[in-house]
């Protein structure tokens, strides 16, 4: 138990590599996520999902906005772009309109994506825009400095509200089939392999698509609550969720101490913007509607 | 011989403590030597139970560890 020296004592394969390296920009290691934070195991989840997709990752673009989880963008080795705050879905919209080839993750936190960015969400949602949203959600405003996001749920103390919150929060997930998406669900950075699959299922899949991950944040969020650490936050995900596939989204509200529903809650079939688009015209325009044609993708 | 290998970069990690947790067969502990930036990385107390199933390597959040399985 108290070994004092780094070495490893098994042997290891020389050609062994980490499956994720090939996925990221390891230039850019070590990351700025704090220890004990999770978004590098959702990271994990996503880089496994393009691998089990065998997605071709020419044609795989990943859009963040601002934030902890907005600086994905910045590590996967993919074509990638970090917007402006809460401006993630405008630009992947714009980048899937381009070029319609392109399969297109938001990968984004609960306050890029639902405060700043809320209206651009539900408008996404309504016109099932053919994006993947990953929703991070930590549960605050982490990157400047634990303010009250819209998820921050009821009497957890935060920078702006020291002696707790008062306002009533979002339910992610019910929000998100209200406005129109075709998939909905939730995991925790606890269901790694739950969570992999999913990302899987909807890299293949048509349509607006959301998956919320709760992640534990041990620097703003569970340090002010008296909550523990990172691995507290995993232990708590371990002994509070529940995995409830089709639950109604209105009765998965999160609270601080409740029990976490967690599931694929939506999976519906739902004519996507572009088809609608071409229906409209086609049908309006008849033979005077021409396809866009895409060359900003080069082959190979 | 152990079906599986852990291989731990331990210069990137920084002591979470989730593949210590949850790794099915317990092999990994914390290890009681710090690595240059002060944290404590994990150490295979029980290498020869590794499975290979490289659950590690999902849970890590700094790409520190994974695991394989060693070709029969």
């Amino acid at each position: 138990m108290n070994e004092t020296t780094l070495e490893i004592p098994c042997e290891i394969p020389e050609d062994a590599r980490n499956p994720v390296e090939p996925f990221l920009r390891m230039d850019r290691m070590p990351h700025i996520w704090c220890a004990g934070c999770g978004i590098g195991t959702t990271v994990n989840c996503f880089t496994r999902a393009l691998l089990d997709s065998k997605a071709n990752l020419d044609k795989v673009a990943v859009v963040s906005g601002i934030g902890c989880t907005g600086r994905v963008a910045g590590y996967a080795r993919l074509d990638s772009f970090h917007t402006t705050h809460g401006r993630a879905i405008p630009f992947a919209t714009g980048l899937k309109l381009a070029n319609p080839e392109l399969q297109v993750v938001v990968y984004s936190g609960d306050g890029d994506l639902f405060a700043i960015g809320g209206n651009h969400f539900i408008h996404a949602a309504r016109r099932n825009m053919d994006l993947k949203v990953i929703c991070v959600n930590n549960m605050i405003y982490a990157m400047t400095g634990g303010q009250t996001a819209p998820t921050t749920p009821g009497t957890a103390i935060t920078a702006t509200a020291p002696y707790g919150v008062s306002e009533p929060t979002f339910n992610l997930a019910s929000l998100a089939e209200a406005a129109g998406a075709s998939y909905v669900a939730r995991w925790t950075t606890y269901h790694v392999k739950q969570l992999a699959r999913s990302m899987e299922e909807v890299l293949k899949r048509k349509g607006f698509c959301f998956i919320e991950v709760l992640s534990p944040c041990p620097t703003l969020y569970q340090r002010r609550n008296k909550m523990g650490d990172g691995l507290d936050a995993m232990k708590d995900y371990k002994a509070k969720s529940k995995v409830r596939n089709g639950a109604p989204t209105g009765e998965c509200a999160l609270s601080m101490t409740g029990e976490i529903v967690v599931g694929k809650f939506v999976d519906r079939e739902r004519p996507d913007y572009l088809e609608l688009l071409r229906a409209q015209m086609t049908e309006t325009l008849g033979d005077r509607y021409a396809e866009p044609e895409v060359s900003c993708c080069s082959e190979g | 011989m152990a079906k599986g290998f852990v291989a731990i970069m331990a210069e990137r990690c920084k002591g979470c403590g989730f593949c210590v947790e949850f790794c099915p067969t317990r092999v990994l502990t914390l290890s009681s030597a710090f690595n240059s930036k002060g944290y404590h990385p994990p150490y295979p107390v029980a290498a020869e139970k590794c499975s290979g199933c490289d659950l590690c390597g999902m849970y890590c959040p700094d790409f520190a560890i994974f695991g394989g399985r060693h070709a029969r």
